[in-house]
Order: C-alpha cells, then sequence, then structure tokens
C-alpha cells in the first residue's frame, strides 16, 4: 500500500489535488482513497489531504503516519508545520520550489519543481493565488513512477472546474522540468 | 454470479448516499440545511432541480419539521428519504417515535457526529445510539459502496409486510461522508428488478377515510400495539438476511447479514465494532494474524434488532471478547458493550472488556487497536478508555 501526504494552503487545492491523484490511479486499475485532514478549512490556513493507493480493497481508515511521498503545495507552510513528520528513510518529497533538490539539505529524497511559475506563466490562478495542484501532479507523476501521465491527464480533464487543457498543459511542463535530487 | 450491469467512479460516502436514494425512486425528501446537514441533501436537491430524481423537496425549519414533513409523505404512500447528524438528530427524537409507531416504512441516512458540548463536527456514534430505543432499524456501513447498497437495500427490508418500520443508515462522519473511494453505482434495471415500487395498505385516502394515531388508553390496545412493535422488530433480523441475499443475487455484492465475521475462525481474541473502525480493526487482524497472533473481529451491521444470537454463535470459542465503542453511556459503560453482555448472559463465561475510543473525532489508529488485544490478552476487564491524554 503506498500513502501519500498534501500539506497546501486553503484554496491551493491540495485536497482536489488528493482526488486527482486517487482518480488517475483507480484509472489505472488501481483500489484508491482519498480525504481531507478533517478540520475547519479557511482559505490560506494549512490544508492537509492523504491519498492511499493499494492493489487490493483498503481496509485502514485512519489518517496517514507515516507517509511514502510527500507534496508540499507551498513551501512556505514548512515554516508553520513540520511536513516531513512520520516520513521514512526512503520516503520521497516533492516541493513547489525553484530551488535545486540538493541545497535544500534533506535527508529523504527530494524533488523540486516551479509549480508557481509554471502555474504564473500559463495564466492559471492570479499572481497572488496560483492554481498549482495540477502542476504538482505532473512533478508527481515523473518522480515517483507511480501513477502514468495518461491516467494524469485524464483525471485533470475530468475533475478541472475550468481550462482542462491549461492544467493538463500545467502538469506535462512540471513532469519535463521536476529536478530530483537522487 | 450473473454480469453486473454498473458504472464505476470515484465518490465521497455523501454522494454515494445520494445516488442510492435517486436508484431506490424515492418521490419525497424533506430536509433542514442548516448545520449539522449533510452534503447528501445537498447533492439530492441539484438532482431534483436537474430532473435527474422526480422526487418533491421541501425545505423546511428545523429537523423536527423534517421528519413531521415525511411522515406526511409517506401516510400519503409516497416512498420518503431525509438525512440529518448530530443535535439534528437529537432534534427528532420525538418524531422517530411517531414515525416508528405508526409503522411508517421511511429510510434516513445518518452522518454520525459527537454531541455537543462542547462544539465538534467529528465522528462518533453518540448520536444514532442516543435513538436506540426509538423503534427505528439501525444499521452501520464501513464503505461508501456498503452505504450505497444499504440505503436501497432498506427500502426492502423497512417496507416488507412483515417488518413495517423505519430505518436509519449509519455512515462515519468525514471518514465516509467526505472520503473518496470507488463505487459501483448498478444501472436502474436492476435496482427495479430488487425493489419494487411502494404501496402503502393503509395510506391516507380521501374515498377511504379511517383514523391514524388516535387515542389509546391502558385498556386500548397501545400496549399490544408496542408488542407487536418488538416482535416485528425480532422478525425483521431475517427479512434482513433474506434481502441481504437477494441483493448478492441481483446486484452482485454480499453482505452476508446482520453481522461479518472476519478472520474469527479459530480466534483467541475477538474484538467486536461497527462503522469504519471496524474495517481499520480488520486491516490491523490481518497484521497480527501474520505474525501467529489469533485475533479475528466481527463487524456489527444491525444494531437494531441486536443480532444476538448470531454473537454469541461467532464467539463461543473466543478466550476474550472486547467490544469498542464510540459512544458511552455514562454511569453505565459502552452502548454496545452493555448489550454484548446482556446477549451472553447465561450463554457464556468468556470474559469482556469494553473498549471506548473515537470520542469526538479522536483517530482510532493501529496502535489504539494493538493495545485493546494486548489489554484483552494481560485478562484486564471492565470499561477502558483508550488513547486518553494523560494532562486532560
Amino acid at each position: 500500500m503506498l500513502e501519500v501526504r498534501f500539506h497546501g494552503r486553503g484554496g491551493q487545492g491540495a485536497v482536489t489535488a488528493s482526488k486527482m491523484l486517487a482518480l488517475a490511479s483507480f484509472l489505472s486499475g488501481e483500489y484508491v482513497i482519498s480525504f481531507p485532514f478533517f478540520g475547519t478549512e479557511r482559505r490560506g490556513a494549512p490544508v492537509t489531504a492523504f491519498t492511499r493507493i493499494d492493489t487490493t480493497p483498503i481496509l485502514l481508515k485512519t489518517q496517514v503516519y507515516n507517509p511514502d511521498v510527500v507534496v508540499v503545495l507551498d513551501s512556505k507552510v514548512m515554516e508553520t508545520v513540520d511536513v516531513t513528520a512520520g516520513m521514512k528513510p526512503g520516503s520521497s518529497l516533492i516541493l513547489n520550489s525553484p530551488e535545486a533538490p540538493e541545497d535544500l539539505g534533506l535527508p529523504y529524497h527530494v524533488a523540486t519543481v516551479d509549480a508557481t511559475r509554471i502555474a504564473t506563466d500559463l495564466g492559471l490562478g492570479n499572481r497572488t493565488n496560483p492554481i498549482i495542484n495540477t502542476a504538482m501532479l505532473g512533478a508527481f507523476s515523473k518522480s515517483t513512477g507511480l501513477v502514468d501521465m495518461t491516467q494524469i491527464r485524464e483525471a485533470i480533464s475530468e475533475m478541472s472546474p475550468s481550462k482542462a487543457d491549461v492544467n493538463v498543459s500545467a502538469a506535462e511542463k512540471a513532469y519535463s522540468s521536476v529536478r530530483m535530487g537522487w | 454470479m450473473r454480469e453486473i450491469g454498473s458504472k464505476t467512479s470515484i465518490m465521497t460516502g455523501n454522494e454515494a448516499v445520494a445516488e442510492g436514494v435517486r436508484l431506490s425512486k424515492v418521490g419525497f425528501i424533506s430536509a433542514y440545511p442548516i448545520t449539522p446537514q449533510t452534503t447528501i441533501v445537498e447533492k439530492l436537491a441539484e438532482m431534483v432541480a436537474n430532473r435527474e430524481i422526480s422526487a418533491r423537496y421541501v425545505e423546511v425549519e428545523s429537523e423536527h419539521s423534517a421528519m413531521a414533513a415525511v411522515f406526511a409523505s409517506e401516510i400519503a404512500g409516497v416512498r420518503s428519504y431525509t438525512a440529518t447528524s448530530s443535535q439534528g438528530l437529537l432534534y427528532m427524537h420525538e418524531m422517530l417515535h411517531w414515525v416508528a409507531g405508526q409503522r411508517l416504512p421511511i429510510v434516513m441516512s445518518v452522518v454520525n457526529r459527537a454531541i455537543g458540548p462542547p462544539w465538534n463536527i467529528w465522528s462518533d456514534q453518540s448520536d444514532s445510539m442516543n435513538q436506540k430505543d426509538t423503534g427505528w432499524i439501525q444499521v452501520y456501513s464501513e464503505s461508501n459502496q456498503e452505504a450505497m447498497d444499504t440505503l436501497i437495500m432498506g427500502y426492502r427490508i423497512a417496507e416488507d409486510s412483515g417488518v413495517m418500520l423505519p430505518f436509519m443508515s449509519m455512515e462515519d462522519a468525514f471518514i465516509l461522508s467526505h472520503t473518496s473511494e470507488q463505487v459501483a453505482i448498478p444501472d436502474q434495471e436492476l435496482v427495479d428488478e430488487f425493489l419494487p415500487e411502494f404501496r402503502l395498505g393503509f395510506k391516507v385516502d380521501s374515498d377511504r377515510p379511517m383514523g391514524y394515531g388516535s387515542y389509546s388508553t391502558p385498556d386500548g390496545p397501545f400496549m399490544e400495539l408496542k408488542k407487536d412493535m418488538m416482535e416485528s422488530m425480532w422478525k425483521s433480523a431475517n427479512v434482513i438476511k433474506k434481502v441481504t441475499r437477494e441483493f448478492s443475487e441481483i446486484l452482485g455484492r454480499d453482505y452476508g447479514g446482520l453481522i461479518e465475521e472476519y478472520m474469527t475462525e479459530g480466534a483467541e481474541y475477538i474484538l467486536i465494532a461497527s462503522g469504519t473502525v471496524a474495517s481499520t480493526a480488520k486491516y490491523v487482524a490481518g497484521k497480527l494474524r501474520a505474525d501467529g497472533r489469533k485475533v479475528g473481529i466481527i463487524r456489527i451491521r444491525y444494531f437494531r434488532p441486536f443480532p444476538a444470537e448470531d454473537i454469541v454463535r461467532a464467539t463461543k470459542d473466543a478466550a476474550h471478547i472486547g467490544v469498542i465503542d464510540r459512544s458511552v453511556s455514562f454511569g453505565s459503560g459502552g452502548t454496545v458493550f452493555n448489550e454484548i453482555r446482556a446477549a451472553l448472559y447465561g450463554r457464556s463465561d468468556i470474559p469482556v472488556t469494553g473498549f471506548v475510543a473515537g470520542i469526538g473525532g479522536r483517530d482510532v489508529r493501529e496502535e489504539d487497536i494493538e493495545e485493546m488485544i494486548n489489554l484483552m490478552a494481560a485478562g484486564k476487564e471492565g470499561t477502558v478508555f483508550i488513547n486518553t491524554r494523560g494532562d486532560q
């Protein structure tokens, strides 16, 4: 079973990203479960969402405590939230950051992608609140190899409330520009 | 098994339940739309507006009125539905008795949430356990698929001429209601084959005037009517088993009966739970079994009628029984724990431990289930609160 945790801020689409990843994995023939951290959601406040993926039906209904992959949509969240909590030595951390993975000095498999820039260049959202969740899914596909871009494209097309094609482009750009520090 | 016509997609528990209501061809829906309402009725309002379901949808000013509205529509012979949660369910309490006493087979979804104070929107079973004596059939699901399927089965069971009792179908807040997973939506023709049109023998008809809910003295039929409710509730156990079997024949998913037994064969330690906690307990039991520990799980699906016979049979070879409760009767014990002990009285000497866990939405983790098993192995008895903070 693969456990993924998403960190972002209210309004950035972390919960939708978790659901899109679940849909993409489901379209690849896996069993999935996707859920937000159950709190009181406010725009701008830190948000956590989870996805579990397995080849058999998923019985475990708890929160995710030891994620295999952590996706951070907003690296500023790391100032107030310990995004590495419960990560295992082999776990991966995918960050929205313009920096190179090796410059971050984190003891995990780190990948970085400048999702904010990709979204801004494509006109997704606006400069103060760019929509970066779909770019992060492209980076997830390339860096983990756990879900194919064909299904990522399909999931984004099905779930984007608007500009599905632009969101797919964002994922593709992130797929080709993500930097892996391993 | 026959080829099943269905379409599978990813959806939340609340969306799945709304699909179940649509497939059951409900004709009347009433709800109070303010917190603690659920997104089930939001989705249904959308379906009504888009004419995906030909039901009348009536918004009212309180949960008490919502139940009064479905009482009226049901007694006029229209298949009816409502949903609520938490304090909203408590506000319905009086009307729950009226609906059951009038023998109206209404189906209602309850998203299980804590009861304040303090305010808390998270999952536990205090709301529905507080309604156990109202004469409603009560059932708990562990997955979104089961929540949808149970709703469809609910109308068949409630409307059975030997039952004629209302049906309350529970889903854990957030853990099912707001969690997305795959759900197979069956084709309408298959559901139609399983669930016939609703016909109420005693419906209000101006050409055939009758009296309803009239006065009854101690010498009147009052006591006999209550006895008849008790007997119908006991009879419903066999109807539930029959309907569940027919559902599996037509729609392909088999939920067994009133309980689900998981790895209970040869189990030394049996944990009894309901809802999503039972699902997590099954996961942990699988891991412990792989380590050679003889652990089994009984998942209570139906709490009313209480599956006493099934539980006595399924636990007879265990060394120790544990019961997980997400609600507590203050000064007594966990609600399910008390019923299990009553069921076993005089028929079993197996020690039983009550575990109160997951109150107010506290996560029931893998290590919490393991701790329960360890406490049972150590011979701990009585009622134990699990994963409370030492300093609070």
